[in-house]
C-alpha cells in the first residue's frame, strides 16, 4: 500500500534537489568556513550564497540573516536575545495565546525571570485583534511576538498591522513564520516586522536548521558564547551542509510559490467541502479565508482523535490531532480550547497538512477513509445521540 | 508505541455495542478527559454470560474495552471482580506508560457493571 502524507505543518520530505545540493558538503567541501585556506573558503562562499538565497525568500538583506538550529532556536534567540539586551529599559512583552511552545514556553521561562508577559487572546477563528495588542502596549513594552501562520488551524495573523503600530509606538516586532514562509508571501518589509523565524524542515529543507530575520541595527544578545560566528549572534561552527539545504530549499518555495499555493488551495478546498458535506456534525476549525493554503483542520463531535489517526494511519494516510491523548502531556491543544471549542470536541479534532506532492485522488480518498471511519467510531462510541 | 496485540484488539475489536437488557451497566471515564466508556454484562446462575462494550476514546481506551470483554466472558462474579488494570495491560502485551493511568479504564468499567448488578439484585 503506497502511503499518503498529509502532515506537512510537522515536518516535510526534503526535497531531491536539497538532498543533492547538500552532499558535496558532506562528502567533498568539508572545510570550516572560518579557515583561510582554501577548502575552508569553499565552504565559506557556500554559506554567503546560502544567506543571500534565505535573505532573498523573505525580502532581506544576507547580513540580516542569522542561522541557527532551527525554529526553535530563532523564536529563543529572538525572545531572550532581546529581553536579556533591554532588561534595563523594560520587561514587558505581548505575544498571544496561540502561539508555539517554541514562543510560549520561553515567554514562561522569561516570566519566572522577573518579565511581564501579556497574552492577548483570539477569536473563535484564531484571529488576534491588533487594537487588544495595541492597548496591552505599556511604557515597559520591549517586544511584541505574534505568529504569522498558526501552526494547527493555519489562520493567518495581520501582522502588517500589529507591526506598524508596534513601530508606532517604538516597540520591536517578531513574528514565528515557520509555518507561512513558502506558502503565502512573506516579506519582512511588507509585514513590517524586525524579527521573523525560519525552519529548513517545513519548507522541503532539512531538520535541524533554519534562520533568524534581525533587521539591520536591531540589536540582541548571544544566548551562545564562543567565536564570532553569525555577526555575534550565534557562535559555534556552521552547519554548512544544513544550511545549503536550507538555502535550497528557500529557492526552490520561491520558485515554486505561486503554483504550490494555487495548487493546495485548491486541493484544501475540495478537501474541506467534501468532508463537511458527506460528515454529519463536522465542522472546520480556523478561519475560512484567512487560511494558510495547505491546512485542513476539521472535528467531527462523538469520536477521538487518536483512534480516528490510527485508523488513517492503517489505511496508510499520515495526519495529525489536537487529541490530549496523542500528545506527550495528555493535554488537549491549548490553540482548539482557545476557539473556545468545549474539550470534548477538542479531543475529536484532526489536522490534515497538505504538501505540493498531494492530488485529488489523494484527498477524495481521505475523505471517503474519513467518512468510513467516523461512522465505525460513532456506532463504537457511548455518546453518539441515539437515533 | 502500542504493541501488536492492543493493534490488532484496536483494528477488530470484540464484543462492540450495547446489551439491551443488560444485568448491570458500568460507565466510567469522561469524554471532557477523553476517554468515556461503557460496559454492559449479562449474568445467569453467578456466570458473566454476555459482555459487551461501548468506548469513546483512544487506541489504549478501545484495545482495552476489547480485551476485558474477552476476559471477563464466563467467569464468575468473583472471578471476574478479581481481573485488574494490570491484567488487562498485561493481556494486551503491555500499554505506553502514559496510557495506563487515563486509558486503561476498562477494569473499572467492568467491577462498575457488575457493581451495578449486585446493587438490582440487592433491592429486589
Ligand atoms: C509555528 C512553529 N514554530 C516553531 C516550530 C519549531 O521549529 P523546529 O522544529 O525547526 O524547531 C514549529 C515546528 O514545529 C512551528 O510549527
Amino acid at each position: 500500500m503506497s502511503k499518503i502524507y498529509m502532515d506537512h505543518g510537522a515536518t516535510t520530505k526534503p526535497d531531491p534537489e536539497v538532498v543533492r545540493a547538500m552532499l558535496p558538503y558532506y562528502e567533498e567541501y568539508f572545510g570550516n568556513a572560518s579557515s583561510l585556506h582554501s577548502i575552508g573558503q569553499e565552504a565559506a562562499v557556500a554559506l554567503n550564497r546560502s544567506r543571500q538565497q534565505v535573505a532573498d525568500l523573505v525580502g532581506a538583506q544576507p547580513e540580516e540573516i542569522i542561522f541557527t538550529s532551527g525554529g526553535t532556536e530563532s523564536d529563543n534567540l529572538a525572545l531572550k536575545g532581546i529581553a536579556s539586551l533591554k532588561k534595563n529599559s523594560g520587561k514587558h512583552i505581548i505575544t498571544s495565546v496561540i502561539e508555539h511552545p517554541a514562543v510560549l514556553n520561553t515567554c514562561k521561562y522569561l516570566q519566572d525571570n522577573g518579565f511581564k508577559i501579556t497574552y492577548v487572546p483570539v477569536d473563535d477563528q484564531g484571529l488576534v485583534n491588533p487594537v487588544d495588542v495595541e492597548d496591552a502596549i505599556t511604557e515597559d513594552t520591549i517586544l511584541i511576538s505574534i505568529m504569522h501562520a498558526n501552526n494547527e488551524i493555519g489562520t493567518i495573523q495581520p501582522i502588517e498591522e500589529i507591526g506598524t503600530l508596534a513601530h508606532e509606538r517604538g516597540v520591536l516586532m517578531h513574528t514565528d513564520a515557520v509555518q507561512s514562509v513558502g506558502k503565502i508571501p512573506v516579506n519582512v518589509d511588507d509585514l513590517s516586522v524586525d524579527m521573523l523565524s525560519i525552519s529548513a524542515h517545513k519548507i522541503h529543507g532539512p531538520k535541524g536548521v533554519g534562520a533568524l530575520y534581525v533587521r539591520k541595527g536591531t540589536r540582541l544578545e548571544s544566548l551562545v558564547q564562543g567565536g564570532g560566528h553569525e555577526m555575534g549572534k550565534r557562535a559555534g561552527t556552521e552547519n554548512i551542509p544544513g544550511i545549503v539545504g536550507l538555502a535550497k530549499a528557500a529557492e526552490l518555495a520561491a520558485q515554486r510559490l505561486d503554483d504550490d499555493a494555487s495548487k493546495m488551495c485548491s486541493l484544501r478546498d475540495s478537501a474541506i467541502k467534501k468532508a463537511l458535506e458527506s460528515i454529519p456534525e463536522s465542522y472546520l476549525n480556523g478561519h475560512p479565508t484567512r487560511r494558510l493554503p495547505n491546512n485542513v483542520h476539521l472535528r467531527f463531535s462523538y469520536v477521538e482523535g487518536e483512534s480516528l489517526l490510527m485508523m488513517l494511519d492503517m489505511k496508510g494516510v499520515a495526519v495529525s490531532t489536537g487529541s490530549a491523548c496523542s500528545s506527550k502531556s495528555l493535554e488537549p491543544s491549548h490553540v482548539l480550547a482557545a476557539l473556545g471549542i468545549p474539550p470534548e470536541q477538542i479531543h475529536g479534532s484532526l489536522r490534515i497538512t497538505l504538501g505540493r506532492e498531494n492530488t485529488m485522488d489523494e484527498v477524495d480518498y481521505v475523505v471517503e477513509s474519513l467518512v468510513e471511519i467516523v461512522e465505525k467510531l460513532r456506532a463504537m462510541s457511548p455518546i453518539t445521540p441515539k437515533h | 508505541m502500542y504493541s501488536k496485540k492492543v493493534m490488532e484488539h484496536f483494528s477488530n475489536p470484540r464484543n462492540v455495542g450495547e446489551i439491551e437488557d443488560a444485568d448491570g451497566v458500568g460507565e466510567v471515564g469522561n469524554p471532557v478527559c477523553g476517554d468515556m466508556m461503557t460496559i454492559y454484562i449479562k449474568v445467569d446462575d453467578g456466570k458473566l454470560t454476555d459482555v459487551k462494550f461501548k468506548t469513546f476514546g483512544c487506541g489504549a481506551a478501545i484495545a482495552t474495552s476489547s480485551m476485558i470483554t474477552e476476559l471477563a466472558k464466563g467467569k464468575t462474579i468473583e472471578e471476574a471482580l478479581e481481573i485488574s488494570r494490570d491484567d488487562v495491560a498485561d493481556s494486551l502485551d503491555g500499554l505506553p506508560p502514559i496510557k495506563m493511568h487515563c486509558s486503561n479504564l476498562a477494569a473499572d468499567g467492568l467491577h462498575a457493571a457488575i457493581e451495578d448488578y449486585q446493587n438490582k439484585n440487592k433491592s429486589k
